[in-house]
């Protein structure tokens, strides 16, 4: 089963090291794993996205608790929750035909074009993993020049927060 | 006060109530090393290596539970402190390692020994600090311990850059008294209505079984635990951790479980019916095959760290918290229980135990020519009426202390149960006689780990400290050996270990008593000999049957019930 972890932890040096350590050390999946400080500067909020038995995520949560700098945690999957990506994709846009294509398909999938050159465009698209999966699928393959992603973030729906 | 960073770290161990500190002086740490010299109060203990240093300050913690210091250099020194520190780590032992570090502005450049000590350490402490301003290293010192010794213990490392102990910078100094941590706040207290669900199983029980570990002594609660147990009668056993817990000499202790533990203990575990694990983490030492463990049982299981609990065997009544707590309101708990204990089945369930008993699982050859190291134990016993502080290395030997020293009291037994440190039993109880500058200290060891940490030697002549080295001496890494015969057809690859060098005269050449005792009947009189040298350390070098191996076994990946006995008991 696939959860989403949310982290509040401390906005020291070594912090993140500390959990990606942990997943290696004691050998649990990691898909995805985003971070930034949040609105107090002493603190930053990891979202984890990982895989494994209902055991092993119990485990992972109780193992993220006993670090000494993560101050609050919650699988926000127990509870009904939004997630989003955001991709920055840049694909071949040489003639008119490609150009009008690669637009169209921006629009079908509210992405926005957001730098345009003689031979390509970069395109901003969020959305949850499956939207940025299609979206990759909905163009030509050979036409993606690079893809990045920034993997999942997420929060809990209604009153539900992870909040000091 | 005005003090500069060196200065702070002294007068902050001070105003800790730190007496002692193990450590070895290095380029990193020269400022607080003359912070040290110009002061009497805190003492140093000088080891001969940071192996050394990180297992003698680990010996005292476990000895007076109070946090063990070590103070250390950058880069070897560091390093060197790795194994002592995954020690205490694996055991939860509370630590405090200073680390020396390359001045804050040369870090990251390879410097002259530089090692990233946050980061070779990270996945073997509790937690670490890198100080990066003078001005929070008392504060940062305050969180070391405090996390160190509150919780499930653990070591802390604190890495300190050489230029914030700068003699020429000083800053106005504070002890801080408190410390509050939003994101370290462990469970004390256990959930009353899981504790009432508990108490309601376990005296519904017929096949009880309390099954104990190294957090009741961690959690000083011992003399809860034993009055639980005798309030409700039922058997107990104690896992190499957890030893002394529980008075070893009563009848209610049916002795240590796992791979090496008693037939009696073993076998309760694989029939009750109710499983009370206090303070215990169901190590696969002790489980074995967790497929086949305690298969008809319910589980309770009270530990500080909630991530102990479902690790490895899934339980039916997790309670987190202090077990000194929970014991104490659980023993209110049962005073006033209307439900009342089936006498009938649990009379029942003691025969069966005491069925089991009679097998004599322990026993060995008595009337052997050669000396047998389970008879040096069991005089050893004898001799210090089962009351010294005994270290052991990792092997053969230390099953044997386990097995035959009968420990009453807790804090007694002091090994390297998680990580199975071979060299850790004589810096160890080296520590432990810093401690106790009275106690009877003994640390049993074997001819192959005293040469891990042997070096140590030249520390307890330095500091007058008159442990008594209890050498099980049969020319093999007795357990790798012992593997080897059962499991590899016999072939002793690098594990004989016949080229020593005469333990004796090392020990004379460090200024100590060195005896080598190779009969039997002069066990007995040897220890006594050694034990009433209360200011020497004497070296006492058995000479004992090479061929001997600890049984009762379990071997790897088997069930608790699939127990390897000794020729001896096959032959009844």
């Amino acid at each position: 089963m696939r959860h989403i972890i949310s982290l509040l932890m401390e906005n020291e040096a070594g912090a993140l090291s500390r959990v990606a350590g942990l997943f290696s050390a004691r050998g649990y999946n990691i898909e995805s794993l985003t971070v930034a400080p949040t609105e107090d500067p002493t603190m930053s909020r990891m979202t984890l996205v990982t895989t494994g038995s209902e055991d092993i995520v119990e485990q992972i949560t109780k193992q993220l608790n006993k670090l000494v700098d993560i101050v609050k945690l919650a699988d926000i999957t127990e509870g009904e929750h939004i997630e989003r990506e955001l991709m920055l994709i840049k694909v071949m846009a040489s003639n008119a035909e490609q150009r009008e294509e690669v637009k169209r398909m921006t629009d079908i999938f509210r992405g926005r074009v957001i730098d345009v050159k003689d031979a390509n465009f970069t395109i901003e698209i969020t959305g949850d993993g499956n939207k940025l999966d299609a979206f990759i699928d909905a163009l030509q393959h050979s036409d993606i020049i690079e893809t990045v992603r920034s993997g999942t973030t997420g929060i809990s729906r209604g009153a539900k927060c992870l909040h000091i | 006060m005005e003090l500069s960073g060196a200065e702070i770290v002294v007068q902050f161990l001070k105003d800790e109530g730190v007496e002692h500190v193990f450590g070895y002086p290095g380029g990193a740490v020269l400022h607080i090393y003359d912070a040290i010299f110009r002061q009497d109060d805190v003492k140093h203990i000088l080891t001969r290596h940071e192996q050394g240093a990180t297992h003698a300050a680990d010996g005292y913690a476990r000895a007076t539970g109070k946090p063990g210091v070590a103070l250390v250099t950058s880069g070897p020194g560091a390093t060197n402190a790795i194994t002592g520190i995954a020690t205490a780590y694996l055991d939860s032992v509370p630590l405090v390692v200073l680390s020396g570090q390359v001045p804050r502005a040369f870090i990251g450049s390879d410097a002259f020994q530089e090692v990233d000590m946050v980061g070779i350490s990270r996945p073997c402490v509790k937690h670490n600090f890198l100080v990066k301003d003078v001005r929070e290293l008392a504060s940062t010192l305050k969180k070391a311990f405090y996390v160190a010794s509150t919780g499930r213990p653990g070591p802390v490392v604190v890495d300190i850059p050489k230029d914030t102990t700068d003699p020429g910078v000083k800053i106005p100094y504070e002890y801080p008294k408190e410390i509050s941590m939003r994101s370290y706040n462990p469970t004390v207290k256990g959930h009353p209505g899981q504790i009432k669900r508990a108490l309601d199983l376990i005296v519904g029980a017929r096949r009880p079984m309390l099954y104990t570990g190294g957090g009741v002594i961690l959690s000083e609660a011992s003399e809860e635990l034993t009055e639980f147990t005798q309030t409700l009668g039922y058997p107990i056993t104690n896992t190499l951790m957890g030893l002394g817990a529980y008075p070893g000499m009563d009848k209610q202790f049916v002795g240590m479980l796992g791979m090496h533990g008693t037939y009696e203990a073993n076998m309760a575990m694989h029939e009750c019916d109710v499983l009370v694990a206090i303070g215990a983490r169901f190590d696969d030492r002790v489980t074995g095959d967790i497929k086949q463990f305690c298969p008809n049982a319910r589980i309770i299981h009270i530990d500080i760290d909630p991530s102990s609990i479902s690790k490895n065997v899934r339980v039916d009544i997790p309670i987190v918290g202090d077990i000194k707590q929970v014991l104490t309101d659980m023993l209110k708990e049962l005073k006033g229980l209307k439900k009342k204990i089936d006498s009938k089945a649990i009379a029942n369930w003691w025969q069966q135990i005491d069925k089991w008993r009679d097998t004599d699982c322990l026993r060995y050859d008595r009337n052997s020519a050669l000396i047998k190291p389970q008879y040096v134990v069991e005089k050893l016993c004898e001799v210090t009426g089962g009351d010294a502080f005994v270290t052991s290395d990792v092997g053969q030997h230390q099953m044997f202390a386990a097995q035959f020293y009968k420990f009453n009291k807790p804090r007694r037994w002091i090994n390297s149960g998680g990580l199975g440190t071979m060299g850790f039993g004589m810096p160890a109880a080296l520590g432990v006689q810093v401690a106790y500058p009275d106690a009877p200290v003994a640390c049993i060891t074997g001819e192959s780990s005293i040469q891990m940490c042997v070096q140590e030697l030249g520390m307890a002549l330095q500091y007058q400290l008159p442990i008594k080295v209890i050498n099980l001496n049969n020319g093999y890494m007795g357990m790798v050996r012992q593997w080897q015969e059962f499991f590899y057809e016999k072939r002793y690859s690098q594990s004989v270990m016949e080229v020593n060098p005469d333990f004796v005269k090392l020990a004379e050449a460090y200024g100590h008593i060195g005896m080598r005792i190779d009969k039997p009947q002069d066990v007995e009189g040897a220890l006594k000999e050694a034990f009433a040298m209360k200011d020497k350390l004497v070296f006492l070098d058995f000479v004992t049957d090479r061929g001997e191996n600890v049984y009762p076994m379990i071997a790897a990946g088997k069930g608790q019930h699939e127990m390897h006995m000794s020729p001896e008991w096959e032959l009844i």
